[in-house]
């Protein structure tokens, strides 16, 4: 295995050779870091750090970039779903985080992606206090079609693989996944004009890059986020400048 | 708060005694119970002393001498009492208290009138003073994250912290099936009581009453104010809402988003944080673990953390803290809960004054992956929703479940008549969908006599091709086509299957590397949640003022047993509706106080505490890695106080985990320094906690001699092998004051009373 190593964010970076034997083929990708990294501690060095908490590929800590590719060579699933079996004995693996400008290295694989959340407070809400006398639930039906579009776009589990993996470092599908979301329900309809413009400045502040429409975003997306939200975002964007 | 003080034994009014006569001095040992309250041990000295020569007034005087010179021996007697408190003092903590009266300051009032009374009596904080009040939340799942939320429109000032790298990433995040409500869209007769009472009697008539009913109460606001933050419920094709059923229950009351339910409210509550933050509102602290808790005039005043990237220790401050860092399954090592799910915070505020309650209640959930082998890290839920269309069953012959586990047979050549559906033959009222204690046992059962259908025995099947078959035909029906086309049908109800559970399916079919389309799951039940957690009241407020907990992390609702689908409910219910309202009464108090200094004696000693704790740990340099104790800690949790548990096993695993601590105290290695992102030393900091909560866990399941919800003691099981209650001895909560040596921990007990339920023996046959 080549993985990157990186002490910290000063520092500089560098690939650093490990080798690896019985490895399972059931095991997931994680749990042959933490046999690796169990070797390591035992042999008196410092294990590789990286991101990782619920292991089923839903909270979307895991930030790795694998062969070349976020997540890895699977499809549909994020790093601690990857298995072994899909790796042959012998093979060579590179490790390296998620590289982007906007994602700054912490240690290791570990990466910064607040970026991401401040992308969120500049408008990824729909204004609603807590009171417990909101309207009920049934008196806002919601066309099924579009509860459904809503829904697969909210599935993004913010883990920044399409960042990392568009050229351009762009988060154009994370930031269309929260937009249509709330564009697709009548509830989002009254602030969508304000969250598609303050949300893609905010992108902008944060470094990210522009779309230039190569989809790789969406292959590479561990919970296929469809490019038609990049131009539903377009759509909602183009209509809030007119607008304002 | 322990304390010692001396007095006369006076036996009979004080008036009828004259100066010259002599009494015996006592010492009084005060014994903290909670809430400010105390017991009070008396024991004699045999030492006399003359009234004229007793000093009232001897705890304000520098020697602290009770007995005036005036007495010829005053010196040797003193210094025997002295003594004797000083010994006392060594003692005390072996002092048992028991039946001390906890106050869970339910309201008064009928069932159904509690809460709405409570909310118009309980004191309220004006805007304008809310700005001067700050609240620390720790944890950011759903019921940390709706807190914050909704403390900081109010108008609070809140500080939120988290150990991920984003609030969006708590575990509350992986729930699957989803949000129970007593809203009756379906007509089906569902209403606030039955979900209270499905509630109560699904844990086993071993939670609150009051509590349970306001759960209830709240449940259908929760829906609504979801839907207004727009998240993305199932609905119908008419745009109405839909829902599905769970365990325990005859009514279809869950709300749900696919089998991503949680991921869907907990990005509500994060969206309702951002607006916060944003607003400046909330100020949030990522990458940030609670080491300590700070008290100060015996109130909760802030918290210290350790930075996990710097390493760095912190103080911070505030009028009230509000745990809300979820449950302690990692104890078992394996379980569903995240990699980095702990106990650390509830663990420390439990050892500054705040009682656990019924540590031992922990839900083994009965649909999960099997383990594969020793390198396993995690396992993996497939969602209790999946029973409303999957039939579990394990061969009917010996030799079947052989040959399936040889992989000589494969499960679809089974024959119809050659299955055992248990669940259908042992309960045919609930059938599938009886609730998961329940639905666990009866597959350790099948599995311990030999029927298990995987490598290792431990597995049963999951199976959904008579549903796939049924919705196949509903579909051809529908569109018209042949209802004979076996392929064809299998093809439609494959689909309708896929839209239902599709990303189950597809998550199955990567570990595993299986068709569940094609073939049936193979599922074993896992650690899954923990009903027990700190002692709170009915404000939620644990034993330490001004420190509350909520969701997973407090005890109240569930009793011995949680029902699916109820832990979404009762996070959101205590983060958006009870909390905002009852902290107010304890805040009114602290309009005047101004900013907390968080330089205050009380937090330095706090942070140095902390400091040396992780000094220690860092200075062992020992052999083995921290993960090495977490997995044996495991190992014994599991074998000893797992699915069924005895009174031997019991106390054999306490004396191992005292063992396995004086090994992880001499063998620990944690490799680099504290001052950095160090992972391992994070995980030792918790692993240290779950080895002091194994030790209490197995206690308070030794403790109680009955078997009741998830807590089943083999020793008190009917002739079919159904749990026994026994509500005569122990219709009680256990609180567990904490002690240094956990085995001495004290036990108070709070009653039960069930006014509006009957205790009846639960069944779902």
């Amino acid at each position: 295995m080549k993985i990157w190593r990186q002490k910290n964010s000063k520092e500089k970076g560098k690939i650093v050779n490990y080798e690896i034997d019985e490895i399972s083929e059931d095991m997931s990708f994680l749990e042959m870091m933490d046999v690796l990294n169990e070797k390591i501690v035992l042999d008196g060095g410092d294990p590789v750090a990286f991101d990782h908490d619920c292991r089923e590929g839903i909270c979307g800590s895991c930030s790795m970039f694998i062969n070349g590719e976020p997540h890895g060579p699977d499809r549909g699933v994020t790093t601690c779903q990857l298995h072994m079996r899909k790796f042959k004995d012998g093979d060579t693996i590179y490790i390296e985080p998620f590289r982007s400008r906007a994602f700054p290295i912490i240690k290791d694989l570990v990466v910064d992606r607040t970026a991401f959340d401040r992308i969120q407070q500049a408008g990824g809400y729909i204004s609603i206090n807590t009171s417990g006398n909101t309207l009920d639930a049934n008196t806002i039906p919601v066309e099924k079609e579009n509860a459904d579009k809503a829904f697969d776009a909210a599935t993004c589990i913010g883990c920044g693989a399409c960042v990392a993996t568009c050229k351009n470092s762009s988060a154009m599908l994370f930031v269309s996944a929260k937009v249509s979301q709330f564009a697709l329900l009548p509830q989002g309809k009254v602030e969508a004009t304000d969250r598609v413009l303050n949300m893609v400045k905010q992108m902008d502040l944060e470094g990210f890059g522009n779309c230039t429409n190569t989809g790789a975003c969406h292959v590479e997306c561990p919970k296929g986020i469809s490019l038609d939200y990049i131009a539903k975002l377009n759509t909602e964007y183009a209509k809030a400048s007119l607008k304002k | 708060m322990k304390k010692i003080t001396y007095s006369l034994n006076y036996r009979k009014p004080k008036n009828q005694y004259s100066d010259h006569d002599e009494l015996v001095v006592c010492l009084r040992y005060y014994h903290s119970i909670g809430n400010g309250k105390y017991k009070v041990t008396k024991k004699s000295t045999g030492i006399k002393c003359k009234l004229e020569d007793w000093d009232t007034d001897w705890h304000k005087s520098n020697n602290r001498h009770p007995i005036k010179s005036s007495d010829p021996n005053y010196l040797e007697k003193n210094t025997l009492l002295k003594n004797l408190s000083v010994e006392l003092h060594s003692h005390a903590k072996n002092i048992k208290v028991s039946n001390g009266v906890l106050n869970s300051k339910i309201p008064e009032g009928s069932l159904d009138m509690k809460w709405t009374n409570h909310k118009n009596k309980v004191r309220l904080v004006s805007p304008a003073n809310k700005r001067n009040i700050d609240i620390i939340v720790v944890g950011t799942g759903l019921a940390g994250g709706s807190a914050s939320a909704t403390l900081a429109e109010q108008g609070y000032n809140v500080k939120a912290f988290c150990f991920q790298d984003s609030s969006r990433r708590a575990h509350s995040i992986a729930a699957q099936g989803g949000i129970n409500a007593a809203k009756n869209y379906q007509g089906d007769g569902d209403s606030v009581h039955r979900l209270f009472y499905d509630t109560i009697k699904g844990g086993d008539y071993r939670s609150r009453e009051a509590n349970v009913y306001r759960l209830a109460e709240v449940s259908t606001s929760i829906i609504d104010q979801c839907v207004a933050q727009g998240v993305p419920f199932a609905r119908e094709y008419g745009g109405l809402l839909d829902n599905r059923s769970f365990g325990g229950v005859l009514v279809s009351r869950t709300f749900y988003a696919k089998g991503q339910t949680g991921q869907q409210l907990l990005l509500g509550a994060y969206s309702a944080m951002n607006r916060q933050i944003a607003r400046g509102k909330i100020k949030m602290y990522s990458r940030h673990e609670m080491m300590d808790i700070v008290i100060i005039d015996g109130k909760a005043k802030g918290i210290i953390t350790r930075n996990l990237v710097t390493g760095e220790i912190e103080s911070h401050s505030a009028h009230a803290v509000v745990l809300a860092s979820g449950g302690y399954g990692n104890l078992f090592y394996l379980s569903t809960n995240a990699m980095g799910s702990n106990v650390s915070a509830s663990w420390k505020v439990h050892k500054k004054g705040a009682f656990f309650a019924n540590p031992s209640f922990t839900q083994i959930h009965p649909t999960c992956i099997p383990v594969s082998g020793d390198y396993q890290s995690k396992l993996t839920l497939m969602s209790e929703s999946l029973r409303n269309d999957g039939r579990i069953w394990v061969p009917k012959k010996l030799e079947d479940a052989k040959k399936i586990r040889n992989n000589i047979l494969k499960p679809t050549e089974i024959p119809e008549d050659d299955r055992d559906y248990y669940l259908e033959r042992r309960y045919p009222a609930f059938g599938n969908l009886v609730p998961r204690d329940v639905a666990s046992r009866a597959a350790k059962e099948r599995c311990d006599s030999g029927y298990g259908v995987n490598k290792t025995g431990e597995a049963v099947f999951l199976d959904f091709s008579s549903s796939i078959i049924r919705y196949g035909k509903e579909k051809a029906l529908v569109k018209g086509l042949d209802m004979n086309d076996i392929n064809l049908i299998k093809s439609l109800g494959e689909d309708v299957i896929k839209a239902k559970y599709g990303n189950l399916f597809q998550m199955y079919e990567k570990i595993v590397d299986q068709d569940p389309y094609k073939t049936p799951m193979m599922i074993y039940p896992a650690v899954h949640y923990t009903m027990g957690g700190l002692w709170v009241d009915y404000n939620l407020m644990t034993t330490i003022p001004g420190c509350y907990a909520i969701g997973e992390a407090n005890f109240s609702d569930h009793g011995a047993n949680r029902l699916g689908a109820s832990a979404l409910m009762q996070g959101l219910a205590d983060g958006y509706f009870v909390l905002p309202n009852t902290i107010n009464d304890f805040l009114a108090d602290d309009i005047k106080t101004g900013p907390i200094n968080n330089e205050l004696p009380e937090f330095i000693q706090a942070k140095k505490s902390v400091e040396d704790s992780i000094e220690k740990l860092m200075n062992i340099n020992g052999s083995k890695t921290v993960d090495y104790f977490h997995k044996k800690l495991g190992k014994i949790i599991w074998n000893n106080c797992g699915m069924s548990r005895n009174s031997v096993d019991l106390k054999s695993a306490i004396k191992e985990i005292q063992k396995l601590k004086k090994q992880f105290y001499s063998d620990l290695l944690i490799p680099g320094d504290q001052f950095s992102f160090n992972e391992p030393l994070a995980k030792a900091l918790r692993v240290a906690d779950f080895i002091e909560l194994g030790e209490l866990f197995a206690l308070d399941a030794l403790k109680r001699n009955e078997s009741c919800g998830g807590h089943f003691r083999e020793e008190y099981q009917t002739k079919e092998g159904e749990a026994m209650r026994n509500d005569k001895e122990f219709t009680f909560v256990s609180a567990w004051e904490y002690d240094k040596i956990i085995e001495n921990s004290i036990l108070h007990k709070e009653k039960l009373l069930f006014n509006n339920v009957e205790l009846k023996n639960r069944s779902y046959k």
